[in-house]
């Protein structure tokens, strides 16, 4: 398991020729599928890089590190401005630890 | 029904495109768009096309971001020093002619890619911070879009999603590349004038550490399927030094760079013991700070012998260092900043486990590749082969790629100032290996799907040749589950295996283009595997201890031994060895730093 898609908040970067996460996918593992939501064609493909987790504009997917390596209830979610991300982690009890990356903007 | 069997026509009868270019660059990661550019600065009226399998926005080693360059010349340090000190880490052996250019380069393509707008980190005095010997501080999140888009606004052509499959030869020489697209019916036919290889080099050989959905969890690109080498192989390509194979000392499950931990934040290996092993046992070749293949080894025999599990000791760190610690891994490596959340780890409170990825084959950190000459040509007339799959030149990392792209397109561009013609088609259809020929094997698994059967139980699915090529490679040619070690007889079993594997090539078998990608990628693993088992089984000595054990031979042999291992495959499909002496140009004791 390597990404998973909320696709409530996926819309497939509307007309876009490649959506977002198609672009910055190294392996050509994600598409649209035939409702027009990004979908991973293969999950054990995933080298787990996160380029698609930071470049979707929606943050509608997030990195679920596979069960046979890591336990259930963390999360770890980008938001990315023009200079910095700032990353959120979130620990299996709640709290919560914030780091702000400066970033060129481009 | 009938819809489908016209979808499967077109898939199955690609429209040819054909294109010239002047200049060909065959992968768009680090090493080729470096190449791009430069070559469009040098000369604006050359066509320059990339050509490359993912999109080049994220795609190569940089998908994830870098948060340092590891060589580069801090002040007082010169090409000479840096080579010096690569010959240390390479154990010897290497070529001091291809090291000294590429460290000449580093100032120029690090200061190039800062003015791109890469974010390197200063002091207050406006120096490079320097994090050891070799390298500096970068805010590299960004690295690879900011060298892609660079590409796009200096007319570059790009070819985004196709994937190369054979060089066009012409008496002897390349004249480009064919390729197939990877979501459309298209097969490119690109000649070129010159063309320059960069397309890394091979994970993928070797059964990694994790499984299922976790495969790919591995230090190098899954994606670098070694298809440069694997043209090369069969286009009759000198290669070098495949036996000076690459494994990384990671984090373990999560497989994250310890270069962080060791020269970001001062961590030292110990054992379950907590033993500093490295300083007790290894001291001799140089403690903590030995060459890279000891570090690996170091700790691979602490878990042999029954002293695991094997750590880098971060208690050290306050709790501020250890939130310092995880900002840097979001550079570059955030899934570890996660995972330790996931499993209640806190750096500062217990050291981190570490252990030995699966071998690579690559050139960027060994020396694995094309046999090049100091402008990084080729043996094959027409080719340049520039980063991870070009040879003989350890120690590259980002800024060395960087380098090789730049000196590749440096003289490419010269060349093709006085290259009169390009093939043309009629040309590359009466050569003996035909374009028809290259359609017919490049599409035949799409047949043997849609047209021979349509089930999965009549052929082999590129997952089921992948692992079973990674097995034998793990267990007779020096994987993770033999501590790295081999011995002639047992390379024997894996070259004997190998052989049948390859018979089998004609059933396997691919549904759609992305299958089919697959599918040419685990065949060029395998032509690059049976060249390595060669290379592995010529070298009789162990020069580069965890990358390249010989049980039988453990001893390294600097009377027999101090040349290169290179091979050319035949026609007949023949590897046959060739012997290449090592010319020693700095001075000094070859195994001091």
């Amino acid at each position: 398991m390597a990404v998973i898609i909320d696709h409530l908040k996926c819309n497939g970067c509307r007309d876009a020729l490649e959506s977002r996460c198609e672009e910055v996918c190294p392996g050509n593992l994600m598409i649209r599928n035939e409702e027009h939501k990004a979908v991973i064609r293969s999950m054990s493909d995933c080298w787990d890089c996160m380029a698609c987790v930071k470049a979707c504009p929606m943050q509608a997917i997030k990195t679920k590190l596979p069960y046979e390596l890591a336990a259930f209830g963390a999360e770890l979610k980008p938001k990315t401005t023009n200079k910095q991300i700032v990353w959120t982690l979130k620990y299996p009890d709640g709290r919560e630890e914030v780091f702000t990356i400066p970033v060129e903007s481009i | 029904m009938a819809k489908k069997l016209d979808e499967n026509n077109i898939m199955l009868n690609p429209i040819i495109v054909l294109l010239e270019t002047d200049l060909l660059i065959i992968g768009g990661g680090t090493a080729g768009c470096l190449a791009a550019i430069e070559a469009k600065e040098l000369n604006s009226n050359i066509n320059v096309t990339v050509v490359e399998k993912a999109n080049i926005i994220r795609s190569g080693c940089l998908a994830a971001g870098m948060n340092a360059i590891n060589a580069y010349l801090n002040p007082g340090e010169t090409p000479e020093s840096f080579t010096k000190y690569v010959r240390y880490d390479a154990c010897g052996l290497l070529r001091e002619d291809l090291v000294l250019s590429q460290a000449s380069e580093f100032e120029y393509v690090v200061k190039k890619v800062e003015s791109w707008g890469l974010p390197i980190l200063k002091d207050a005095n406006g120096n490079y911070q320097p994090r050891g010997r070799w390298n500096i501080k970068i805010n590299g999140e960004k690295l690879k879009p900011i060298i892609a888009r660079k590409t796009i606004k200096a007319g570059v052509k790009v070819i985004n999603r196709a994937f190369a499959t054979n060089y066009i030869i012409e008496k002897g020489s390349i004249k480009g590349v064919y390729a197939v697209s990877t979501n459309e019916s298209k097969f490119y036919v690109i000649k070129a004038k010159k063309t320059i290889v960069a397309t890394g080099g091979a994970a993928g050989i070797y059964k990694p550490n994790n499984t299922g959905n976790a495969r790919h969890k591995i230090w190098y690109s899954p994606f670098n399927a070694g298809a440069g080498y694997a043209m090369g192989i069969r286009a009759g390509a000198e290669m070098t030094s495949f036996e000076h194979r690459f494994i990384a000392l990671r984090t373990k499950d999560i497989i994250s760079p310890t270069g962080t931990l060791a020269l970001g934040f001062g961590a030292t290996q110990i054992n379950a013991n907590n033993e500093r092993f490295m300083q007790t046992k290894l001291s001799h070749v140089g403690g903590e700070g030995a060459p890279t293949p000891y570090r690996v080894f170091g700790p691979t025999r602490e878990l042999k012998e029954g002293r695991g599990p094997c750590y880098m000791d971060t208690t050290h760190l306050s709790k501020e260092q250890a939130y310092e610690l995880k900002k840097s891994f979001l550079d570059m490596y955030p899934d570890i900043v996660l995972y330790w959340a996931a499993n209640g780890i806190e750096p500062d409170k217990e050291p981190i486990e570490i252990q030995g990825t699966e071998p690579y084959i690559m050139g960027g950190h060994n020396q694995a590749g094309y046999w090049v000459d100091v402008n990084r040509q080729t043996s094959l007339p027409g080719l340049f082969a520039a980063g991870d799959v070009s040879g003989g030149a350890p120690y590259k990392f980002v800024s060395g790629c960087f380098a090789e792209g730049v000196i590749a397109a440096r003289q490419a561009v010269k060349e093709i100032m006085f290259e009169q013609q390009l093939t043309n088609l009629e040309d590359i259809n009466k050569a003996e290996y035909s374009l028809e020929k290259e359609l017919e094997r490049v599409y035949q698994p799409l047949h043997r799907f849609h047209i021979k059967n349509q089930e999965l139980t009549q052929g082999i699915t590129y997952e089921e040749m992948e692992a079973r090529l990674q097995k034998i490679m793990d267990e007779y040619a020096g994987g993770v589950s033999s501590f790295y070690e081999m011995s002639e007889p047992r390379l024997k079993v894996a070259e004997k295996k190998l052989q049948q594997l390859r018979s089998q090539i004609p059933f396997l078998m691919a549904k759609d283009y992305f299958e089919l990608m697959n599918v040419h990628e685990v065949i060029d693993r395998i032509d690059v595997a049976e060249v390595l088992v060669q290379h592995l089984i010529y070298r009789q000595e162990t020069r580069w201890p965890a990358y390249q054990s010989r049980t039988d031979y453990p001893e390294r042999n600097d009377a027999k031994w101090l040349k290169f291992v290179n091979s050319i495959r035949d026609k007949n499909g023949e590897i046959k060895i060739i012997e290449r002496p090592y010319e020693q140009i700095v001075p000094g004791d070859r195994y001091l730093p």
